[in-house]
């Protein structure tokens, strides 16, 4: 029976999972250059529109958000709601809130401060030049309708 | 003594140390979309000054109503045509009466050029989609920005938008200006 022992037990070899850090390293290193830390959770659902003439905001620092939307919690009903940082807000409190962050720069950076309306694409225009006027009012000139960038089907 | 083997270092842990880096940075990152279409708003209006009276051959009437519909100057128009009538409402070729004048202006790093005082008057509903509004305010970009980039080639040789020389920008910004002015929205077309 010697000459048909097998010749030393075959076992199957292992996989070797060395490089499986690696793949994962690579995909950490794509999300950290890719994303950027989100500030705010959003408690409005934002489709933005797509246009084809847009441009980047410069100095994230010195830009300031209005979220307008349907809220994501069913049960605050289907209205489009304003939300300014963290909260639900009203049209009239958009006034404190551009001075507040204009307290919260510097003397200097205070010309270049500009808002960027994020908007639902199905919200109705009322709301969106109400925001508008109050901007008007309280000086906040430079704004920016943010939008997301039509990929050219030429 | 024979160099003992130093123990082996198992490398099973730093798949785990990955692993909980990457979704710490799954769950608190977005991938914001921070582009946009920028604007200037005017000034509040004083309500002690008149405006300032307007040549009816130096506007061109956009109405939008809520149900998405376009009228250019009266005449119903699609959004693929806006960027195009633009076009020819602002830069008046052929110097046409019914189409705005132009001014010469003497404009640094370009000398003196004829600037057109046409100036676009959009007016919404109160209903009108913000998508619309967009698309709308997106065509009426694309006209100047092509308007710019002409204008850059028949000077410079460069399109407008690979322009670096801040001069030169500002010169062309100042030959083709964005002139948009948003009327406060009524209730136009059926609510």
């Amino acid at each position: 029976m010697s000459k048909f022992k097998k010749e030393g037990k075959k076992e199957l070899p292992k996989i070797s999972t060395a490089s499986l850090p690696d793949i994962i390293f690579m995909l950490l290193f794509f999300f950290m250059v890719s994303t950027t830390m989100r500030e705010t959770d959003l408690f409005v659902k934002i489709n933005p529109p797509e246009a084809t003439e847009v441009q980047k905001l410069e100095k994230k620092s010195l830009v300031s958000f209005i979220y307008v939307g349907p809220p994501l919690n069913k049960k605050l009903g289907t209205e489009p709601r304003i939300q300014l940082n963290d909260s639900f807000h009203v049209v009239d409190d958009i006034v404190s809130f551009i001075e507040n962050e204009r307290e919260a720069r510097d003397e200097v950076d205070r010309k270049f401060l500009t808002t960027s309306l994020k908007v639902d694409k199905d919200v109705k225009m009322g709301i969106v030049t109400d925001i508008k006027q109050e901007l008007r009012k309280v000086g906040a000139f430079k704004i920016s309708y943010s939008t997301r960038k039509k990929m050219e089907e030429k | 003594m024979a160099s003992r083997k130093t123990p082996e270092f198992s490398a099973s842990s730093m798949a785990d140390i990955a692993f909980l880096l990457l979704i710490f940075f799954l769950v608190t990152t977005t991938m914001d979309v921070d582009t946009g279409i920028s604007r200037k708003l005017p000034p509040p209006l004083d309500p002690n000054v008149k405006p300032p009276d307007v040549k009816k051959r130096n506007i061109c009437k956009i109405l939008v109503n809520s149900h998405d519909m376009l009228l250019i100057n009266g005449k119903p128009g699609e959004l693929s045509d806006l960027k195009q009538e633009t076009k020819e409402f602002l830069s008046n070729p052929n110097n046409l009466p019914n189409l705005p004048e132009k001014k010469i202006k003497n404009i640094e790093g370009l000398g003196e050029i004829p600037v057109s005082l046409g100036i676009i008057s959009l007016k919404n509903d109160r209903g009108t989609s913000y998508n619309m509004y967009i698309q709308v305010q997106n065509e009426l970009t694309a006209a100047v920005n092509e308007l710019r980039d002409e204008l850059s080639m028949k000077k410079f040789g460069v399109r407008f938008s690979k322009l670096t020389d801040d001069i030169k920008i500002k010169a062309i910004q100042k030959a083709v200006p964005v002139s948009i002015s948003e009327a406060e929205p009524e209730n136009i077309g059926d609510n």
